[in-house]
């Protein structure tokens, strides 16, 4: 019941608010359907934690042996989770912007969670693929509609080239499903198939480029910072906080656990270029002047470290990653939420024409120091257990290349470090300017979002505990699964 | 057998319906009812009430497969009237022949979806295509409609007559007409006055289907016929023209695939390639749709390539998903006083149910899932992959679907991004109510296909 109920709530709702004529009134309505979703979503991990509630399937198209299956599981519920939190964050800290047509921006704003949330839900590939779409669509209306002055072919060249990684990835689907025993495209059929040798590595490659541009990882990122850059700030934070994660979350669910050797076998490859990406788009975050730039190129570098745990491959990676998908979606919304903020107050996103923000901004700017100290993943912050089990991954991974890998993610932190202290400096301590002297304090639906940030920051940093229990299980599996691989490797 | 008999019966009715019936709304509720006659009597055909029992001496099979594609071009006829039957009277005085001339051409199209003998096949076609050539020249006073026409009728006779010259071959060497036996035949000796005969009647049906390299007089023909035509040529026709391509392959020649599956496959690769390439640079909307529509029929053909019962399913549901996509574009195409991508810019803020619906019909060409035309391109990759065969063909299918979303977006773009000036158009209310349906359907179907699919397995 629970998932059914995380995929029509927004849906439903998401249908209805295009049909609002009223502001205030949509706005509210999104609040509310999104903090509803957040409601099913917990009840989810607490009091309905049972199988019963937890399973949906039913007949869809039988024709094609695909059915409506949708199950929340560990790593299923994480990511819900974390789509269910950020909608409410996201809607509550852009309260004030103004758009053209608010109905509709909600309505598709809306929408796209209720695809996001059936890609994380989903167990039958076909149905995985069709909300993968799904969750693009509205994407692509938003970030042409609403965006910034480029938005248009910025926008195309986004969708188009997460469209053709998605082609790609349905002939990966159609040729595994051609090699089920029972012609179905349910996980269990796809996880028990047993593809050669080289079939695996064609359905590798054909499933991973859809996953590595989505994530962004090198050198397919190039779509990621200009789309950052020209969609709309509530839609980036949705982008980056939570439809990137499906790139990962594809990577776990439908390409580990279906073609174990050829995912083994080229770990190394993509490891390699994974880090690559980790320091040359910390290279050039040091370069920017853009904030939003700056933010974009730091979230491909962390997406280029959990990618890189991700094909370590082994338990300590796998758990590390787990908790990283969750605290950089909340990170990052709350680096755009400053963002966001410094833009509306300032009217400037550069770098170099802002300054002194932190004698005008108290509040603001305790805010941001304690959201960048948990992007470069201090102690006590979220980041920081996540990491660390990340680099005991890579560094215990199975590779002959470990030392390597981890002296280029070692490099990928300092890097982030450099750059985000910097933007700290620049943008809040120093001599005001004409720009900034001006500058008035965050409300109250901006203290109360960043607020839940900030406790949420602490507290995961404190206790990750509580998600590493309900993934563990999940990550075990996998790690099972390429083990199994690496002893054939070992005779 | 129903509609075979009922689709001719209402042209010769259309006919007399345009001397007898003064005002034009009676001629066009005359054809509307008509044709929802016909539907209905089709459905009853397939839910086994036939009306009308004649010995076909084997010519002729009504199998659920040729029922359901009848039931699929008669709906989608029906809604090409009931959008754009109005539109007719701006081509010119002879209203009701026009209506004549599409129950003619319905008439072919049973024939051909349903033939087991070549004499039917070759006569199906002409059917079509003889009226297809009035159609093209209604517009007599301009000289594009004309020109369109005279070329059409030219290089249609030429493959008319190159079909004719491979029945003759084939029917030479195997001594029958009747496919199936052709098919025994040619299992055991596949002679080359037999390949010959065989190629021929590929090229020939290709020309029809307007498959690269045979496809040079489909964008002129399609740009000079008026709108409203050009849109039941493209799209019914074509379909049926295809199904028509798929049963004699799969009949006659299905044991002989070795000879042709290759030329096949060349023809599918170039028709994608020219038709999703050349797409990109049309500035002309209409234009644009002419070489979508052989960017289409290149999937069409994997359907042909793969030949199996996935492809045939498709095939169905690929002809179903595209013409009802298609139909509806090109009724709001037909108010448009400008054919260009710029005339389209604003187009949302003007009319948003209208643009909102063009863009489920553009979504639904391009394949996005959720829409009609998501299955049924999967359908065709799901059938040229079968056992995980054929991967290079089908990633160059998937690639050139890329391409396609670069020109069916460019009009989503200009009706919502750009700012436009809009000239006013008028819709009835009728119209919009019909276009919403319409894009209901094509939601129906990419969401729950065995609705329509079913109907095969009656």
């Amino acid at each position: 019941m629970i998932p059914v109920l995380l995929i029509l709530v927004p849906l439903l709702a998401g249908l209805a608010s295009f049909f609002f004529k009223n502001d205030k009134a949509v706005r509210s309505w999104a609040l509310i359907a999104s903090v509803v979703t957040l409601v099913v979503s917990v009840l989810g991990l607490t009091v309905m934690k049972t199988t019963g509630n937890l399973e949906y399937s039913c007949e869809w198209i039988q024709s094609l042996g695909s059915r409506f299956s949708v199950k929340l599981d560990g790593m299923g519920q994480l990511l819900c989770l974390l789509n269910a939190v950020a909608y409410p964050l996201v809607i509550l800290a852009t309260w004030n912007s103004s758009y053209k047509k608010p109905n509709n921006f909600f309505a598709l704003m809306l929408l796209a969670q209720a695809g996001m949330m059936g890609v994380f839900l989903s167990t039958d590939a076909l149905l995985f693929y069709f909300f993968w779409e799904l969750a693009l669509i509205p994407m692509y209306f938003l970030c042409s509609q609403w965006g910034g002055e480029r938005r248009i072919p910025v926008t195309f060249k986004f969708f188009i080239y997460t469209f053709i990684g998605s082609l790609l990835m349905l002939i990966g689907i159609i040729y595994v499903y051609a090699h089920t025993k029972d012609h179905s495209f349910s996980m269990e059929s796809f996880y028990n198939v047993s593809l050669a040798r080289k079939d695996q590595y064609l359905v590798f490659w054909l499933m991973f480029i859809a996953f590595a541009i989505k994530m962004p990882i090198w050198p397919l990122h190039t779509w990621q910072p200009d789309t950052y850059e020209q969609a709309p700030t509530a839609t980036t934070m949705i982008l980056s906080g939570v439809m990137v994660k499906m790139g990962l979350f594809g990577v776990l669910r439908w390409l580990f656990p279906v073609v174990p050797f050829a995912s083994f076998q080229w770990g190394d490859f993509v490891t390699s270029a994974a880090l690559i990406g980790v320091i040359y788009a910390s290279l050039i975050a040091i370069k920017q002047d853009d904030l939003k730039r700056l933010v974009a190129y730091s979230s491909i570098a962390h997406i280029g470290l959990m990618c890189a745990a991700a094909f370590s491959q082994n338990l300590s990676g796998l758990q590390g990653l787990m908790i990283q998908l969750f605290n950089h979606g909340i990170n990052i919304i709350g680096l755009w939420i400053v963002v966001e903020l410094i833009e509306r107050k300032t009217g400037t996103r550069k770098i170099s024409e802002l300054g002194g923000l932190a004698q005008k901004a108290p509040a603001l700017a305790i805010m941001l120091v304690i959201v960048a100290l948990a992007n470069i993943a201090l102690p006590l912050t979220n980041a920081f257990p996540g990491e660390f089990l990340m680099f005991n991954g890579i560094f215990s991974s199975h590779t002959k290349y470990s030392m390597w890998f981890i002296v280029m993610a070692g490099m990928g932190i300092i890097l982030g470090a450099v750059y985000t202290l910097n933007m700290i400096r620049k943008v809040f301590y120093g001599d005001t300017n004409e720009l900034t002297t001006n500058t008035q304090d965050i409300r109250w639906n901006e203290k109360l979002a960043l607020g839940m940030i900030v406790v949420a920051i602490f507290w995961l940093g404190i206790y990750p505990q509580c998600i590493l229990n309900e993934t563990a299980s999940f990550s075990a599996e996998i790690a099972e699964k390429i083990e199994v691989v690496k002893q054939y490797f070992d005779k | 057998m129903n509609a075979l008999l009922l689709s001719a019966l209402l042209g010769v009715i259309m006919m007399f319906g345009g001397i007898l019936l003064q005002s034009k709304a009676a001629v066009r509720n005359l054809a509307i009812g008509g044709l929802c006659l016909l539907l209905v009597v089709n459905i009853l055909e397939m839910c086994g009430t036939v009306f009308f029992r004649f010995d076909t001496r084997g010519m002729m099979v009504f199998d659920n497969f040729a029922l359901l594609f009848n039931t699929i071009a008669f709906a989608a006829t029906l809604v090409y009237l009931l959008l754009s039957a109005r539109d007719m009277e701006k081509v010119g005085i002879n209203y009701a022949e026009y209506f004549a001339l599409i129950f003619f051409i319905l008439c072919g199209i049973t024939l051909t979806s349903s033939f087991k003998s070549l004499l039917i096949l070759f006569l199906g076609i002409e059917i079509i295509s003889i009226p297809l050539y009035i159609l093209t020249g209604s517009d007599k006073r301009n000289l594009k409609s004309n020109e369109a026409s005279l070329k059409y009728f030219l290089l249609g006779s030429f493959s008319t007559g190159l079909m004719l010259m491979g029945i003759a071959l084939v029917y030479g060497t195997s001594g029958t007409f009747d496919t199936t036996r052709i098919g025994a035949f040619t299992a055991t000796a596949p002679s080359a006055l037999m390949i010959a005969g065989m190629m021929m009647l590929l090229f020939s049906m290709a020309f029809k289907a307007s498959v690269a390299p045979f496809h040079f007089w489909t964008p002129d023909v399609y740009d000079g016929a008026p709108t409203v035509f050009t849109s039941f040529m493209a799209t019914i026709v074509k379909a049926a023209v295809f199904i028509a391509f798929i049963r004699l392959f799969d009949d006659a020649f299905g044991l002989q695939n070795k000879q042709w599956r290759l030329f096949v496959g060349i023809l599918t690769v170039a028709t994608l390639f020219i038709g999703n390439i050349t797409a990109v640079f049309q500035q002309s909307v209409k234009r644009m749709l002419a070489y979508s529509s052989i960017a289409q029929a290149g999937f069409m053909m994997l359907a042909l390539y793969a030949m199996n019962t996935d492809a045939k399913e498709g095939l169905l549901l690929y002809s179903a998903a595209y013409s009802f996509a298609t139909i509806g574009i090109f009724a709001v195409l037909i108010k448009m006083k400008d054919y260009t991508f710029e005339g389209f810019n604003g187009f949302a803020k003007q009319q948003p149910l209208l643009a909102a619906t063009t863009t489920i019909f553009l979504l639904s060409l391009a394949g996005i899932p959720l829409t009609a035309g998501f299955l049924s391109k999967f359908y065709m990759l799901k059938a040229t992959m079968a056992n995980g065969k054929n991967i290079w063909l089908v990633i160059f299918a998937v690639l050139m679907a890329a391409v396609s979303v670069y020109y069916y977006f460019r009009v989503i773009q200009a009706m919502y991004f750009k700012e436009g000036d809009g000239h006013r158009i008028e819709i009835s209310p009728a119209f919009k109510w019909t276009l919403v349906a319409l894009a209901a359907l094509v939601i129906l179907l990419g969401v729950y296909p065995d609705l329509l699919l079913r109907f095969l397995y009656y």
